[in-house]
């Protein structure tokens, strides 16, 4: 049940540098693989791109095979109220159960706004926020 | 001439050549009857102790390499009873192990004298105040250069390395006279001083100084000589000689290798042969009246030339010009010697990172800078930053132990570094003389 709320995130490492997010969004697009959210984080030098994609598997081979180095992160996508209060919901449910968020980032669009959580319990978060009445992205069709 | 040996300093030349060949047949004598491993290379070679009837002769014995004390680590190549050793130093060897270096009560004496004959040829003695700010420890510099300032009498202020400021004060409150360092090391004291308001020319008494452990220019020398208002000395040596050993004189035209002390050839690296002086090739030293680590015919690596003709001081002795280069890819990291084999040996042994890298050099302001890149490896790949810069941490962390030098590192993309270009691509030095 929780599981089929996890959803696969592909990361990838990428040097700071000019024209790496570029070879990375080129990589997927001639492959035709859409990127519904996406992230940077960044240090000292370099960073990691993390993307929720309609393909991970492929996405993943594709950027592999161009010698980049990617791996599947486990993460969830909780639907949030496009409105005041709609993030504070869902990180009281999380604080209040003693879960710990390690990274976070959001997107809104036209069937509304979803956070996108990595978190060290993902099991615990799923049951917990579907506890509470709270909705989750599921992972596209295999 | 105002000498600290006037006997030895001044030997004519026919002289000083009977007396090392009586030293060097002597040396040859005791490390067969002695060494295991002096016997075994002579015999590989062909050569008796009987076969040295000349100093000529020296020619015949096999040379030494860096290698074969790490292939005798830690002391196997000691020809004296240990109770005899009275002081260790240890400095960096081309792959895991480091280089152990002993000393008898003798050795340690021939290094000081030989180190107070040059402090005394540039005008140092009594009554200087001289200020060591080489490494104290297991590096030979500051231990070494500490002895060789005593014994001309000077007043040795043992501040070794760092901690600038203090540096600059003391130096100022002190009265020092006198200054031994990196020449990098001076330039960074320079700065600093200036920053806090005070000019080195005009506000100490610093008057000369000797520097070394790394390469330096003449242009440099010119450089430190007008803005610091001191003359500036070249000091040379490596661990296996002793440490710093000898010096220039105030003629600055070439290093005095004191011929009692240590036998000099200039090979050429292609060929082995003994080249005439003026051509460029491999130092390689014999050490005369070493007794716990004596080296014979040691190849040490450094380029330089062998001056023509008799120096201008008086001093009969040979006399070696600037270090050109190396004939390894030995990389000279704040005077400390860093081989890129040492990085290549660490990173196997840290499963996160590759065992392909690259190695960058450069100067910020007048303190080198080394930046190690590596590649993540896939299994240690994950997508939260606080565990890649562990990973970088990790490695900066592994080889600061194994270099005794502080080391950036870089993670890049898989497939970025050099594969099989060879050496030449794996070290980008940007230092500029």
């Amino acid at each position: 049940m929780e599981k089929s709320y996890i959803v696969k995130q592909i990361s990838i490492f990428s040097e700071n540098r000019p024209g790496r997010l570029a070879a990375i969004a080129g990589a997927l697009r001639d492959a035709k693989i859409n990127i519904f959210a996406f992230s940077i984080a960044e240090a000292n030098g370099f960073g990691v791109v993390r993307a929720l994609v309609d393909r991970p598997e492929d996405a993943h081979r594709t950027l592999t095979d161009l010698g980049f180095r990617v791996s599947f992160t486990d993460v969830i996508g909780v639907k949030m109220r496009d409105e005041p209060g709609g993030l504070s919901d869902i990180a009281s449910v999380l604080g209040d159960a003693g879960i710990n968020v390690e990274y976070a980032y959001a997107y809104s669009g036209k069937d509304g706004a979803v956070l996108i959580l990595r978190v060290d319990q993902v099991e615990d978060a799923v049951r917990q926020i579907l506890a509470c009445g709270g909705e989750l992205l599921a992972e596209p069709s295999r | 001439m105002d000498c600290w040996n006037r006997d030895i300093e001044g030997m004519p030349t026919e002289e000083l050549r009977r007396l090392q060949y009586r030293l060097a047949k002597r040396l040859v004598s005791r490390v067969y009857e002695t060494s295991e491993f002096y016997r075994r290379r002579m015999k590989e070679q062909g050569v008796r102790p009987d076969d040295i009837g000349s100093l000529e002769d020296v020619r015949k014995l096999p040379f030494m390499y860096k290698r074969d004390l790490r292939d005798n680590y830690p002391d196997g190549l000691f020809t004296a009873p240990r109770d005899e050793l009275i002081r260790y130093h240890v400095s960096s060897g081309t792959t895991g192990k480091p280089t152990v270096v002993g000393y008898t009560k003798r050795d340690i004496e021939n290094w000081s004298e030989s180190l107070a004959r040059g402090f005394s040829s540039c005008g140092l003695g009594k009554g200087d105040v001289f200020q060591v700010s080489y490494g104290y420890g297991l590096f030979t510099g500051g231990l070494g250069v500490h002895y060789g300032a005593e014994k001309v009498g000077a007043t040795v202020l043992p501040t070794s390395v760092g901690n600038t400021e203090r540096q600059v004060e003391l130096m100022q409150d002190l009265h020092v006279t006198a200054i031994a360092c990196t020449p990098s090391y001076l330039i960074h004291m320079g700065e600093v001083a200036e920053k806090m308001g005070v000019s080195i020319k005009n506000d100490t008494d610093l008057r000369l100084g000797f520097f070394g452990a790394e390469p330096w220019s003449e242009q440099m020398r010119n450089r430190i000589e007008e803005w610091l208002g001191i003359r500036a000395y070249d000091i040379y040596g490596t661990s296996e000689l002793s440490g710093p050993m000898f010096t220039e004189c105030a003629e600055q035209k070439g290093i005095h290798i004191w011929g009692d002390l240590a036998l000099v050839e200039i090979v050429d690296p292609a060929t082995d042969e003994a080249l005439p002086a003026g051509e460029q090739g491999e130092l390689t030293i014999t050490m005369l009246q070493k007794e716990a680590l004596p080296m014979i015919r040691y190849r040490i690596g450094d380029l330089t030339t062998l001056e023509e003709g008799a120096c201008a001081c008086g001093r009969t002795h040979p006399r070696i010009g600037r270090l050109r280069g190396r004939v390894d890819d030995m990389l000279i990291i704040r005077g400390i010697n860093v081989f890129p084999s040492q990085v290549e040996h660490t990173l196997l042994e840290i499963p996160q990172v590759g065992k392909h890298f690259q190695i960058v050099v450069d100067r910020k302001g007048a303190l080198d800078t080394m930046l190690v890149r590596v590649e993540v490896s896939e299994e240690a790949f994950s997508d939260k930053i606080t565990d890649l810069m562990v990973i970088k941490r990790t490695v900066e962390h592994r080889l600061r132990g194994a270099l005794n030098v502080g080391v950036e590192v870089e993670l890049v993309e898989p497939g970025t570094l050099p594969r099989f270009e060879g050496k030449s691509k794996k070290v980008i030095d940007r230092r500029s003389l």
